[in-house]
């Protein structure tokens, strides 16, 4: 364990506007563990949790302490974001530029790199993600799995620490699914990755903290677990009952 | 959306964005506002020399080029009933102007002058590289964010409205004259705009997380050369010559 987690939360609450009970209570978390997985049921606050992590959300009570400093103002905001990368759920929330190479090399020329570095780094992230030959397809019109790649790669180009990823292997077919764990598995990067596929998570050896009632508590060691068994379609990402 | 015109590697092609919309917007000006016929005949032949500049196939252009002449059409069939002064001759108890056949006529030349200059001249470069041109022109910066955007956009809102429409359907709705049809029609317009706002929310979320503070950085620089000077040079001359023919 180190001594200052990358992120903490201390005693954060959330009510989201015209809404009477807060999704978020007095909730406290650091990061120590490299890779966190978090579960929860729909509606529980889990894409709530991130948005707060990265200041996108304003929580009404608590602190959001970045590498040991409370974040206050945007300058404190924008150090944070240039080490945290958020993978959204939807892709195509993420990727508005007409070409690939252009919105995967848009974070690094707002980190102030030149035209000719910030296209020399997205050439290299699109590399390293196996996605050369890529850089001038058109966004919207990459399949799903290829989008939620190149919305890897446009967060990856910024040289983060921690990735936090919401339902990533949602919607993905399995060889694209394949494709993530493996590149997940391949990154030395702190990972917080919110899921309801236990197999993803059990392959990215994720300790498991679970979002309930406003708060977030480490699940037992035991919980996870991955069943052999046989059934129809069983090469194909699927969940089972959350109680044993 | 695929931007077919702006693919290739004519002359044009190759030209600065910038030069070319200062090229089109001047050409257009004195074009449009022009009223004489020797004006609107130059520009419809400056058009097709540009348009043979860029080496692009007739096709895909002719089609354009029928498409607005479908309103040009229009013209030709109300101008020359309504548009009174001397009559040129009259079928039956219907009267047809000089003046209106006049008025349509130059309205038909101007307006395919002016959309051949157009491809000829916008068409040819990537919508992205004409909104970041039109920023360093010094054009407003959110004017220009909203042609990026619409562009990169309009597509997936065309995309969620029809998922909507397609789920309205799905359930046996039949469009008609009814006021359950209006209120459908309202609910998926509704809808869809909410929707829009709310991706518009969550991109621009996805936008500030990577550093984005209101300037958009283009990622390639499009460099103006001394040929691009010359072209632009060689416009504004033909462009000012047009306007004179305004008073010849």
């Amino acid at each position: 364990m180190q001594k200052t987690p990358l992120i903490e939360l201390c005693n954060i609450s959330y009510t989201y506007p015209h809404n009477h009970t807060p999704i978020l209570k007095n909730l406290n978390f650091s990061v120590f563990e490299k890779n966190v997985g978090i579960i929860g049921s729909n509606g529980c606050g889990k894409t709530t949790f991130f948005q707060i992590i990265v200041g996108l959300l304003v929580p009404d009570k608590g602190q959001l302490v970045f590498q040991g400093t409370s974040v206050k103002d945007k300058a404190d905001l924008r150090a944070l974001r240039k080490e945290v990368g958020f993978l959204f759920q939807n892709s195509d929330d993420q990727l508005f530029s007409p070409t690939v190479i252009e919105d995967v090399a848009f974070g690094p020329l707002n980190l102030g790199f030149d035209p000719a570095a910030a296209r020399e780094i997205a050439m290299e992230t699109l590399d390293d993600l196996g996605l050369s030959g890529f850089e001038e397809r058109v966004t919207h019109k990459l399949s799903g799995g290829e989008k939620k790649l190149v919305a890897l790669a446009t967060i990856l180009a910024m040289k983060p620490k921690m990735l936090l990823l919401d339902e990533p292997t949602n919607n993905l077919d399995p060889e694209t699914r394949g494709r993530l764990i493996g590149i997940l598995q391949r990154l030395d990067l702190y990972q917080i990755i919110i899921s309801h596929d236990w197999d993803f998570l059990s392959q990215t050896n994720s300790i498991l903290y679970q979002i309930e009632h406003g708060h977030i508590h480490r699940c037992e060691e035991d919980h996870i677990h991955v069943h052999s068994h046989i059934h129809k379609a069983g090469d194909h990402p699927h969940r089972h009952d959350l109680k044993h | 959306m695929d931007e077919h015109f702006a693919r290739g590697n004519s002359l044009l092609h190759k030209r600065d964005p910038k030069a070319k919309i200062i090229s089109a917007a001047a050409l257009v000006a004195v074009t449009a506002t022009s009223n004489s016929f020797a004006v609107a005949g130059a520009s419809l032949i400056l058009g097709i020399a540009l348009f043979f500049l860029t080496k692009l196939p007739a096709q895909l252009v002719l089609k354009r080029l029928l498409a607005v002449n479908g309103f040009t059409f229009f013209l030709w069939l109300t101008l020359p009933l309504t548009y009174g002064g001397s009559e040129f001759t009259s079928i039956g108890p219907v009267s047809i102007s000089i003046e209106g056949l006049r008025l349509a006529t130059l309205i038909t030349l101007k307006t395919n002058g002016i959309v051949l200059s157009i491809i000829a001249l916008l068409g040819t470069s990537r919508i992205s590289s004409i909104g970041h041109a039109l920023e360093s022109l010094h054009l407003p910066q959110k004017l220009c964010f909203i042609l990026l955007f619409s562009y990169r956009y309009i597509f997936v809102i065309y995309q969620e409205y029809r998922r909507l429409a397609r789920a309205a359907t799905m359930r046996c709705f039949v469009p008609s004259t009814t006021i359950h049809t209006y209120r459908t029609f309202g609910y998926l317009f509704g809808m869809t705009l909410i929707k829009s706002w709310n991706r518009a929310t969550r991109i621009h979320q996805a936008m500030v997380l990577r550093g984005f503070d209101g300037h958009l950085i283009p990622l390639s620089q499009d460099r103006y050369s001394t040929a691009d000077t010359y072209f632009l040079s060689t416009m504004m001359i033909l462009t000012a010559t047009l306007a004179m023919l305004n008073f010849a």
